[in-house]
């Protein structure tokens, strides 16, 4: 008997617990960004329910390397959440296509984004929208102000004073010249082709007449990169060829290395872990007083599962991503992650300042092997870390590894047919 | 009467206790691998699925695009079964054969010690091994260094030319236990009478083993080799951990199952695939049916056993 009373009032209070939370709209978000769990628990979702009463968040990351894997698979169950954070290009424009994103080009809260904003989440015409753009990270060389004040050097503006530095850092002995390894291949691509190629092909200028068919990876401009990646494995410290981005990350936060190309996104975690002064300089262009092009790379957007039941509260959430209230949020909880929006932001963290400070200074692009160019089979994005890492080990002449992304990507876009 | 008690009742007890096997295996094995095998035949034109044939093997080995990777991917698994062959499996009979020494002190010892890798997980493993062999915080420059040997140390796992060498041997590590363990127990069912009578003929010690034992465990070691090339073909999990799903360095680490991970689910950049995923898997399929065909018609059906 007092078993089954006890069951009798567990089954009482579940009804009685459901009837209450019925009123509430709970929408999950589908994210990859695991790393920032704590300041959206902390801070993002606290200040949307606050303003937001009867909207409840639940955010759910999985892990960076799977999220494409698990969100595909989800949204085919229909087992995915109300709002889905978008991997810029041709991931999230496959499921726009495949009507798991909503277009949601009407909503009021895109009104504040640039096109160049928004076309990392727009269709090839860039008639529609299926995703706000959320950030942006910058490109550039993170250094060890310590370092350079103990050598005596100074921020390199040039690629001579560049290469002088390296040498000088190299030759002292003290400190390893930078912290990159080719392990994980990504770095040697993202952190240096398309962080040191804008400068070659004077970013959005080449990277749209590469898309239209007008240049070719075989040009000067597109090589030119490679001969500089080429020089740089002199500079990387002993057995980068085992280093991986961890790795690497802790060489340079523990002070064993001097330089370190990254993109804005480590500032937040370099914060807490190093302890001397950082400093950055954007990539040294070819000669003194030419213009600098920056790679200013559309990262996150967030959209809405076309499949939600509660697609009021997802625009409500949406317009209110696109406000300068989150982005003011967002970006001083995660400095290096820039806002997309026309809203005006503070920024307090002095790194971060610096980073977006070249927005004023130089040309912004974006990478470019993300819009359209890796659509195919062989992917160019996949195949540039590999020609990357390959040219600095020295294992492929820069213009082989031209010659061969061009053949790959000849042998299915049209355009450069 | 007479009648009902001849004719033989129907068993509902086999059936009972087999359902449940049946059922498990059905629907997390056989129905998973027809599905596989169906899905090859299909593709994917403007989010419909539509039915091409044979179509996506050709492009598999049509293509150099796909054909270079596969065949790449190919070679390697044979390199990563070539390595085990040599080194896991001599070195597990080896072992198998010293342990069962009776004069042998802490047999049991040695034996679960050389066993444990076998359970770990594949990405302790993977991980361990790559802290050991790091060249920035890895001990195996240190202790090379401390024997004067430091010259020959390399980052092994970031050389295109070492790196599948060397993550063969970190499979053979973890899994030479497995071998040792069937052919220490095909040793020790050797009836003691045939020894003994070796022993009266003058055949001791290493020639009875050449001469007397190992003809006796050839069928394990052959059950061995056949477990081995399964599992090495349909290995994933220890590139996976240690190098990615790029298999790097320059994909000199990629073998058939890190190809299809990729293909099947993408990576980066690269959309997913199924259907060329479910390509590549029937092929990994039929590579190790038609290998386990070989050694069940060629060589098991030939091999002498022996009763005891």
């Amino acid at each position: 008997m007092k078993t089954s009373n006890f069951i009798g009032a567990m089954l009482a209070s579940t009804v009685i617990a459901g009837a209450a939370s019925a009123q509430d709209v709970t929408l999950t978000i589908e994210s990859w960004r695991n790393d920032d769990l704590a300041i959206w628990q902390e801070k993002i979702i606290p200040a949307f329910e606050a303003a937001h009463p009867g909207i409840k968040l639940n955010f759910t990351p999985s892990a960076p390397a799977e999220y494409n894997a698990v969100l595909n698979s989800k949204l085919d169950a229909g087992s995915a959440g109300d709002i889905i954070t978008c991997r810029p290009f041709d991931a999230s424009l496959a499921l726009f296509e495949a009507g798991h994103l909503a277009d949601i080009s009407g909503i009021e809260g895109m009104a504040s984004f640039s096109p160049v904003a928004k076309s990392g989440w727009s269709t090839d015409d860039a008639s529609v929208q299926f995703c706000v753009p959320m950030a942006s990270v910058i490109h550039g060389f993170i250094y060890n102000k310590d370092a350079f004040a103990e050598l005596g050097l100074s921020e390199p503006t040039t690629e001579a004073e560049f290469f002088a530095a390296l040498e000088a850092i190299k030759e002292d002995g003290s400190y390893i010249p930078m912290a990159m390894g080719t392990n994980d291949q990504w770095e040697a691509a993202t952190m240096g082709y398309n962080n040191i190629g804008p400068n070659y092909w004077k970013g959005e200028e080449g990277r749209l007449a590469l898309l239209a068919g007008d240049q070719k990876l075989t040009d000067e401009a597109w090589v030119a990169p490679y001969r500089q990646l080429a020089k740089w494995g002199d500079y990387l410290g002993d057995g980068y060829e085992a280093q991986t981005y961890p790795d690497s990350q802790n060489i340079f936060t523990l002070g064993r290395a001097a330089i370190y190309p990254t993109g804005s996104w480590e500032i937040s975690g370099f914060n807490g872990l190093a302890d001397f002064e950082m400093g950055a300089f954007y990539p040294p262009v070819q000669n003194a007083g030419d213009t600098c092009y920056i790679s200013d790379h559309t990262d996150i957007g967030i959209g809405m599962n076309a499949a939600t039941p509660n697609p009021e509260a997802a625009t409500v959430f949406l317009n209110w991503v696109g406000s300068s209230e989150f982005a003011t949020i967002f970006a001083n909880s995660l400095p290096g992650f820039f806002p997309l929006s026309d809203a005006p932001v503070t920024l307090e963290d002095p790194l971060a300042q610096e980073f977006i400070s070249w927005r004023g200074e130089c040309e912004s692009t974006i990478r470019s092997t993300y819009q359209v160019l890796s659509r195919g089979t062989p992917n160019l994005e996949n195949e540039t870390w590999n020609a990357s890492v390959a040219v600095i080990k020295g294992e492929e002449s820069p213009e082989d590894a031209g010659a061969r992304l061009q053949d790959g990507l000849a042998s299915w876009y049209e355009p450069q047919q | 009467m007479a009648d009902d008690l001849n004719k033989p009742k129907f068993r509902w007890h086999i059936v009972v206790f087999l359902a449940p096997a049946v059922l498990v295996y059905s629907a997390v094995m056989i129905y998973p691998l027809f599905n596989t095998l169906r899905l090859s035949l299909f593709t994917e034109v403007d989010q419909e699925r539509v039915y091409v044939g044979l179509q996506n093997f050709k492009t598999l080995f049509g293509q150099t695009v796909w054909s270079d990777q596969f065949w790449n991917a190919l070679a390697n698994n044979f390199w990563f079964f070539v390595i085990h062959m040599l080194v896991q499996n001599p070195i597990g009979i080896a072992l198998a054969a010293i342990l069962s020494h009776p004069k042998l002190r802490f047999a049991a010892f040695y034996r679960s010690a050389i066993f444990i890798p076998t359970i770990l997980s594949f990405v302790i493993v993977g991980f361990a091994w790559k802290l050991i062999l790091s060249p920035i915080w890895g001990i195996a420059p240190g202790m090379l260094d401390a024997v004067g040997l430091k010259s020959l140390y390399a980052p092994w796992l970031g050389k295109e030319a070492y790196a599948l060498t060397t993550l063969s041997l970190v499979s053979v590590w973890q899994f030479v236990g497995i071998p040792m363990m069937l052919i220490y127990a095909a040793l020790l069912s050797i009836p003691d009478e045939i020894l003994e009578a070796a022993e009266v003929e003058g055949i001791t010690g290493l020639s009875a083993f050449w001469k007397i034992k190992l003809p006796l465990i050839l069928p394990s070691i052959g059950i061995i080799s056949i477990l081995t090339f399964v599992a090495n073909f349909n290995a994933f999990d220890l590139i996976y951990a240690a190098q990615g799903a790029l298999a790097g360095p320059d994909f000199s680490t990629d073998i058939l199952g890190t190809f299809m991970y990729r293909t099947f689910f993408g990576f980066q950049l690269q959309l997913g695939d199924p259907h060329m995923g479910s390509t590549i898997a029937s092929a990994m399929f039929a590579i190790i049916l038609i290998g386990v065909c070989l050694y069940l018609f060629g060589i098991q059906s030939r091999m002498r056993r022996y009763q005891f």
